[in-house]
């Protein structure tokens, strides 16, 4: 049996435009508030294995070896370092790469730092910097961007199960009521349906971004970092911190192909579902048992798409549960309790460890009054790498 | 009442400037903005709001800010001719405000936007209600455009695709440090008002009066724990 893997410390700063700040100290600030949550500020050097998550810092920010740089900041050689890089799931695949090392019984402690400075160049070069993860001849070449792949995925699924773009701002109302209350949000404003989508001025004032997915359908360009310490429970060093671990229960991770018209169905988001069916039988539950979920809402087509891939709705049916207030806070499933990728924000590398940030906040009933779920036992994460070409997905319990 | 002869002569001609009618934004906080022309007794309101991010040097609020302290006061003392002042108000509190002023019955020249409530837009609102007086209202053929900062340029240039005259500097040049220009021309206009430029009118008086006195902004997300 391989060791009980939990996380003891979590970290984050308040995403938003951190551009004129260097990205290894803004790394050390997540990795810092960790080490005070967890209760070993001083004794960080307990710390086996440091795993740094990020997706392009060296396009965006020029600096490269950043893990090397971090535990050097962080005042923690000779502890080792070593960088992930998994496209915007980079933060994830860290998580899992720190949890296996844990189970392997090569470490003990590890911590996870995810960290993206986007802000430092402008938005189109931005854009550009996250398109470079597609298929270099039959996509990047053409023209193609992360936003283009989301509105045509988004125009087939409307066109396939009658959603329409109300029901695409109702998932945007609804994040952006939970990001305003979350202190680490980008965005931390609320929006009306009436002002992006009824009012006869919604139009320009939720202007297309790439049609049909509007300002208020698409995650804003975000810097910011996020951290945990994880611990094989069963080790002497669990008792080294101050708070009940919450155990990761389980994950799981697959691909798909590069190119998305090599797909039979673009629609099937393959790689999510199965990925999320190795984390629920790792995990040992089904989606019924899910009391959360923090889903890749890159644009919010995708919080539909990956809600049903991972079973938490009928395929087609998740834009009809938003309309019903399902996935609000106080509705049977809650989804994207922090406000998502569309509110919280997107700094790539970060994403994925902010998501279990997330979880953590929620299973520990640490979440800012209202947006804690009630009583949650598990929580899912879902990290969406390229479109759909990478995904992790991971489900933390509280024993 | 009687204007002294020398105060006169300081003044600069006016060619006389259109009304431009009031109107009424939702935006995405589903929040009323009341966009409307300044009026002369709005002047404090509009110093003193501005002043303060005289001293923020994040994306260029410094110069902005500066340089519009002396657009509203070129307007308010008679210093600069045809100019006109837009402000955006929530509930009356002052969110943005934009300067632009006529060179002549067909050219625009678009001074400033500044934007106090961000994250709303409420800059490229209010950006696109100035280019409608300007070209909907005044009658220009033409407004000449700069931007002092990534962000407007984004916004105006990338955005309106405005056309790049600067293969004709220094016959045509911004009156803003005299740098290359670029345009909108009516055509432009008329290809993007449809997407950028939006308002209801007319604005319901019980609105209207809202934005009747103006408010200055008791914080800014600019400047942290500012107190007025």
């Amino acid at each position: 049996m391989t060791a009980r893997v939990g996380i003891v410390g979590i970290g984050h700063t308040r995403f938003g435009n951190s551009s004129a700040y260097d990205l290894v100290d803004v790394m050390a600030y997540a990795a810092t508030d960790a080490l005070v949550d967890a209760g070993i500020l001083d004794q960080r050097r307990e710390i086996d294995q440091v795993f740094v998550a990020n997706m392009a810092s060296g396009l965006f920010c020029h600096q490269t070896s950043i893990a090397s740089a971090m535990v050097s900041k962080m005042d923690m050689e000779p502890t080792p370092a070593e960088l992930i890089e998994n496209g915007p799931a980079s933060g994830a695949s860290a998580v899992k790469v720190a949890y296996m090392a844990i189970a392997s019984g090569m470490v003990d402690v590890a911590m996870v730092v995810g960290g993206e400075i986007m802000r430092k160049v402008s938005g189109w070069e931005g854009t550009d910097v996250v398109a470079s993860m597609l298929h270099t001849e039959a996509e990047y070449n053409m023209g193609l961007t992360l936003p283009s792949f989301g509105g045509m995925f988004a125009r087939l699924y409307m066109e396939k199960y009658g959603c329409t773009e109300r029901d695409l701002a109702l998932v945007a109302v609804k994040d952006h009521d939970n990001g305003l209350l979350n202190k680490y949000a980008h965005v931390q404003g609320a929006c009306t349906i009436e002002a992006i989508a009824d009012n006869e001025t919604a139009g320009v004032v939720n202007n297309y971004i790439a049609e049909p997915l509007r300002i208020y359908s698409t995650c804003p360009v975000t810097d910011g970092a996020a951290a945990l310490i994880l611990v094989n429970m069963d080790s002497p060093k669990a008792a080294m911190f101050k708070k009940k671990a919450v155990r990761i229960a389980g994950f799981g991770s697959a691909t798909d192909t590069h190119c998305v018209h090599n797909r039979k169905d673009p629609l099937m988001l393959n790689a999510v579902r199965i990925a999320g069916e190795k984390a629920y039988k790792m995990a040992g539950v089904t989606p019924k048992d899910i009391s959360f979920a923090e889903l890749h809402d890159a644009f919010v087509i995708l919080e539909l798409a990956i809600s049903e891939e991972v079973g938490l709705f009928e395929r087609g049916k998740s834009f009809l549960a938003v309309r019903n207030g399902e996935t609000s806070i106080k509705g049977r499933i809650p989804i994207n309790t922090s406000g998502g990728l569309k509110s919280k924000g997107h700094p790539v590398g970060a994403t994925g460890v902010s998501q279990v940030v997330e979880l953590v906040r929620q299973l520990r009933g640490e979440a800012e009054e209202g947006r804690q779920v009630e009583n949650p036992k598990y929580g899912m994460s879902v990290n969406f790498g390229g479109f759909g070409n990478n995904v992790v997905a991971i489900i933390c319990a509280k024993d | 009442m009687a204007i002294d002869p020398l105060e006169l002569k300081l003044r600069p001609p006016e060619l006389g400037i259109t009304p431009y009618p009031a109107k009424m934004i939702t935006l995405a906080s589903g929040e009323i903005m009341v966009v409307r022309e300044a009026r002369r007794e709005d002047v404090g309101a509009l110093l003193g709001t501005v002043y303060p991010l005289i001293g923020v040097p994040t994306d260029y609020y410094d110069i902005v800010a500066a340089r519009m302290y002396e657009e509203i006061l070129g307007w308010y003392r008679h210093r600069t001719a045809n100019e006109f002042i837009l402000v955006g108000a929530i509930n009356g509190v002052i969110a943005g405000i934009v300067t632009s002023r006529s060179v002549d019955h067909k050219l625009g020249m678009s001074l400033h936007t500044l934007t106090i409530k961000r994250g709303l837009r409420v800059g490229a609102q209010l950006f696109a209600a100035k280019m409608e007086d300007h070209i909907d209202y005044q009658g220009a053929d033409e407004v000449y455009i700069v931007a002092e900062s990534p962000i407007g340029f984004k916004r105006w240039m990338i955005e309106y695709e405005l056309e790049n005259r600067f293969d004709s500097y220094p016959a045509v040049r911004h009156e803003l440090g005299g740098v290359p220009t670029f345009v909108l021309t009516r055509k432009l206009w008329e290809a993007v008002k449809a997407v950028k430029c939006t308002g209801t009118r007319p604005v319901p008086p019980e609105i209207l009066a809202t934005a009747d006195k103006l408010i200055m902004p008791s914080e800014y997300t600019q400047i942290p724990g500012f107190k007025r």
